[in-house]
């Protein structure tokens, strides 16, 4: 008997030292919360952003570091966990709309840019942007721009160009639509020139006649589905993020020949990094921040992600534009006159929940009809 | 008749093997993509060697499901033994009830509950953190309790109450009595409680995804997480390492569970005997 309640505890004291509780003395931790696959990892071969961390931290401070990076699917999960206050995260990165609800709640801190001087090589057309005005809060991680894929073995380069190709009744049962209302509504209300962020019900009712127009074309509603819709040629035309199309390139069959576009004018989207109000050590998130800034672990981050960074250290950095390529960046670098001001312009805003409901309510009409 | 019982048998298990047969395939594939299978190759296998956060991920996944499997398996036990004694009809009915509940409750609202428990809990102490490896691990304990109890009970009800009676007439504590007999009488149902919380607490994403917490997420969370782009095929070679696993366990529950069931008839015999 005492035996049996000797090798009890002795699996229980083992898997409690095993699980890391009751952290070692001297061992400081961080907690980052970031999207899934959206930092370079160390697979096949790369950067390991989170170790080379560590490293550089003990060798610089002399002091260990232990990262506990966790990763969210999206915005709102993120967020429903953080303001349960049943978690407490140093460095988050969740996108635009989401960081100006948190900082409108309080959920951020303002951030000591004193600890962060790599913040200089973040152009200046990517600060003071309409989630955080004041440069408070927020260092930009990446964007992405909408644009248009199409399989160009199927798709005649004459009807390229707008949005009008995923109206194109030539191509009826190839296009493939977003799954999500904003996305979707978003299509539609450029390529009518209507205001994304408007309040007025009448022009998402336009939006709504638009997509309704759409819907007999429209081969599916898709989300992560696109990925595989495109590479196997299953569908030839859809609209997704620019950083994503390499990714479906990667991937493509023989068969297919995808190429992308950006209509005018488009979506755009920030996720950067920010520190939320139940952080537990602020200055060991700023040295976080940033390192991840840095040359090697910014470039490194680009290469995985496939999304544009803002920082001087990336884009201009010649190893990055050749192991790109040129019409790699140009695509994902499109020359602009002015970002903040299109960006301010044509970005979806966080709506009020009564417009959101209204909005949801009309997008499952468009797709029960 | 019989052809066609059998095209339906074929069909079921098309339907019910065609998926992971799927997963299977497209692991060993040399192409990212899941459409075109391109020539076979390890590389997803050794991508996923290299994977630190995922290694991580599934080794806290088998931590949880390991300790979860021990505490639930002791605590099932000796639940069953008291259940099993306990006089009263109706308190017993009532606690047989209520531990079904964790196991016929939708998980979600396990899930929601035991967090705002564990919040509730955490604020009460002033704590940063209130979610961490021990709140998934009472969480996890709670769903798997009732299989344990549900495998080990009717082990008991089976036994012949004479066989540790003898046990005690022979000087024998109650304690004894039962690790000296009881025991190995009901260790079939014990095994297979056993694999079924592991087996329980390895797959389980609801309850996990509300009660995770800073630095401790299982391999079905960060799968989840990886939707912003596509799942990696390293994840179909891991889920076919995972199947594999899951097979054998399986087989395992299955042939120990079959043992007890030949010998039962002789069993009987020397009950017979016993109570002249």
């Amino acid at each position: 008997m005492k035996k049996h309640i000797a090798l009890i505890l002795a699996v229980l004291f083992i898997l409690s030292a095993l699980s890391g509780c009751g952290s070692k003395e001297g061992t400081l931790t961080l907690n980052v919360y970031n999207w899934g696959e959206y930092i370079s990892d160390g697979s096949e071969g790369s950067y390991d952003t989170i170790k080379e961390f560590e490293n550089w931290y003990k060798e610089t401070y002399g002091q260990k570091v232990k990262v506990n990076y966790d990763t969210f699917a999206s915005n709102e999960d993120m967020y429903s966990k953080l303001s349960s206050g049943a978690v407490s995260y140093d460095v988050i990165i969740p996108s635009d709309y989401m960081i100006a609800r948190m900082s409108s709640e309080g959920m951020l801190l303002p951030l000591d840019f004193g600890n962060i001087p790599n913040y200089s090589h973040v152009p200046e057309s990517f600060k003071g942007l309409y989630y955080d005005p004041d440069n408070k809060y927020t260092v930009p991680y990446a964007y992405g721009i909408v644009g248009i894929i199409y399989n160009a073995n199927e798709v005649d380069e004459a009807d390229t160009g707008s949005w009008d190709l995923l109206w194109n009744e030539k191509y009826a049962g190839k296009i493939v639509q977003f799954n999500n209302s904003r996305d979707a509504f978003g299509t539609a209300m450029y390529k009518l020139g209507l205001d994304v962020n408007s309040t007025d019900k009448t022009v998402w009712d336009k939006a709504f006649d638009e997509l309704s127009a759409q819907r007999p074309i429209v081969y599916s509603y898709v989300m992560d589905e696109i990925y595989n819709m495109m590479e196997s040629g299953e569908s030839a035309i859809g609209a997704y993020y620019a950083g994503d199309y390499f990714t479906m390139i990667d991937a493509q069959a023989d068969t297919v020949d995808l190429r992308f576009y950006y209509p005018d004018p488009t979506n755009y989207y920030i996720d950067a990094m920010c520190i939320p109000s139940c952080c537990q050590n602020k200055e060991l998130a700023e040295i976080f921040i940033n390192f991840m800034l840095s040359r090697d672990a910014a470039v490194a981050n680009a290469e995985y992600t496939y999304y544009a960074t803002p920082n001087d250290l990336v884009y201009n950095d010649p190893e990055y534009l050749d192991d790109l390529g040129e019409d790699t960046i140009a695509i994902l670098y499109p020359e602009m006159d002015d970002f903040s001001a299109q960006y301010n312009k044509y970005a979806y805003r966080n709506l009020s929940a009564d417009m959101l409901d209204y909005i949801n309510s009309l997008w499952e009409n468009v797709k029960v009809n | 008749m019989k052809t066609s019982s059998k095209i339906y048998t074929v069909l079921i298990f098309i339907f019910l093997f065609a998926p992971i047969a799927i997963l299977l395939v497209f692991s060993f594939n040399e192409a990212k993509s899941l459409s075109v299978f391109s020539g076979f190759s390890l590389r997803w296998y050794k991508e996923l060697l290299n994977d630190e956060p995922t290694l991580q991920s599934v080794r806290n996944t088998l931590l949880l499901a390991v300790s979860a499997m021990v505490v639930s398996t002791v605590m099932g036990t000796a639940a069953s033994v008291g259940i099993l004694h306990l006089r009263n009809k109706a308190f017993k009915a009532a606690l047989n009830t209520a531990t079904d509940i964790p196991m016929t409750n939708p998980d979600i609202i396990t899930g929601i509950s035991l967090m705002l428990m564990f919040v509730f809990a955490g604020r009460l102490f002033g704590l940063a953190n209130s979610l961490s490896f021990w709140t998934m691990l009472i969480a996890h304990i709670t769903f798997c309790l009732p299989y344990v109890i549900l495998q080990v009970l009717p082990r008991l009800r089976q036994m012949d109450p004479a066989l540790p009676e003898a046990a005690q007439d022979l000087g024998c504590t109650p304690f004894k009595a039962f690790f000296k007999v009881t025991i190995h009488e009901i260790m079939p149902g014990i095994i297979t409680g056993a694999i079924m919380a592991f087996t329980m607490s390895l797959d389980d994403f609801v309850i996990s995804y509300f009660t995770s917490g800073a630095g401790f997420q299982t391999l079905p969370i960060r799968i989840y997480n990886m939707t912003k782009k596509t799942v990696t095929p390293k994840m179909y070679a891991l889920a076919t390492i995972i199947f594999f696993v899951i097979l054998t366990l399986l087989l395992i529950s299955n042939l120990t569970d079959r043992d007890p069931d030949s010998p039962a008839p002789e069993r009987k015999k020397h009950k017979g005997g016993k109570m002249k």
